[in-house]
């Protein structure tokens, strides 16, 4: 098993320079619940490929401009 | 709290009383015949078969009052979609649900071996229904507030 790593994300910064989007309106465009980007946004859940790209399409970046690993600590 | 760590706890609350109205009312009606009685077997079995279709019909009842008193309290709308991430909680809980009933199945099977009557191994499999579905709850409350 490689390095353990944790996924990071750059949802807020996107949002922010999408014209402050809000995260019903990120929710509404990729298909899911505000709850669920809130959740992504804080780490507390990992979407699958499919959302994550159906996000990076949202702000149309390419998916390493949003999400991104980290070398975990521990 | 969000809408969804709201509607577990309802969920909870009133599996709860459900159960625990339903198993109160029924057992005044307990009947007094010998542990292997046919009395007593047609009363588990009408207990299980009536509790199938009132526990659905208080689910919609929970969850129409719950709908109405999150929309009167909190105005937010109710999410119009389950996406992945609710499917996956639910999975989840679902499946430590399935165990825990598994376990008590396996414990209702123990109490026949053992000799016990067979109104212990009804209520075993009645007290694992309750707790599994009452542990799928809480759990799901838990992954919504903590994360999955």
């Amino acid at each position: 098993m490689g390095k353990p790593f944790v996924i990071q994300n750059n949802l807020r910064r996107l949002r922010f320079d999408s014209n402050e989007m809000t995260q019903q309106d990120l929710a509404q465009q990729a298909g899911v619940t505000r709850q669920t980007i809130g959740a992504i946004e804080k780490g507390d859940y990992s979407p699958s490929l499919e959302l994550a790209f159906r996000i990076a399409r949202v702000f149309n970046v390419r998916l390493e401009e949003v999400f991104f690993i980290e070398d975990s600590e521990t | 709290m969000s809408y969804q760590e709201r509607r577990t706890l309802a969920n909870l609350v009133g599996t709860i009383l459900v159960n625990v109205l339903y198993t109160a009312y029924m057992m005044q009606r307990y009947p007094t015949a010998g542990d292997y009685s046919p009395e007593i077997f047609h009363y588990w079995a009408t207990f299980f078969l009536i509790l199938i279709p009132i526990s659905i019909l208080a689910y919609i009842i929970i969850y129409i009052v719950f709908s109405i008193l999150n929309a009167i309290t909190t105005r937010e709308v109710e999410p119009d979609i389950t996406d992945e991430r609710d499917r996956l909680i639910e999975l989840k809980g679902n499946q430590i649900a399935a165990y825990v009933f598994g376990i008590g199945f396996i414990l209702a099977m123990i109490a026949l071996v053992a000799s016990l009557p067979p109104a212990a191994m009804f209520a075993i499999l009645l007290c694992a229904g309750l707790a599994s579905e009452m542990l799928s709850s809480l759990l799901q409350f838990y992954f919504y507030r903590r994360g999955v």
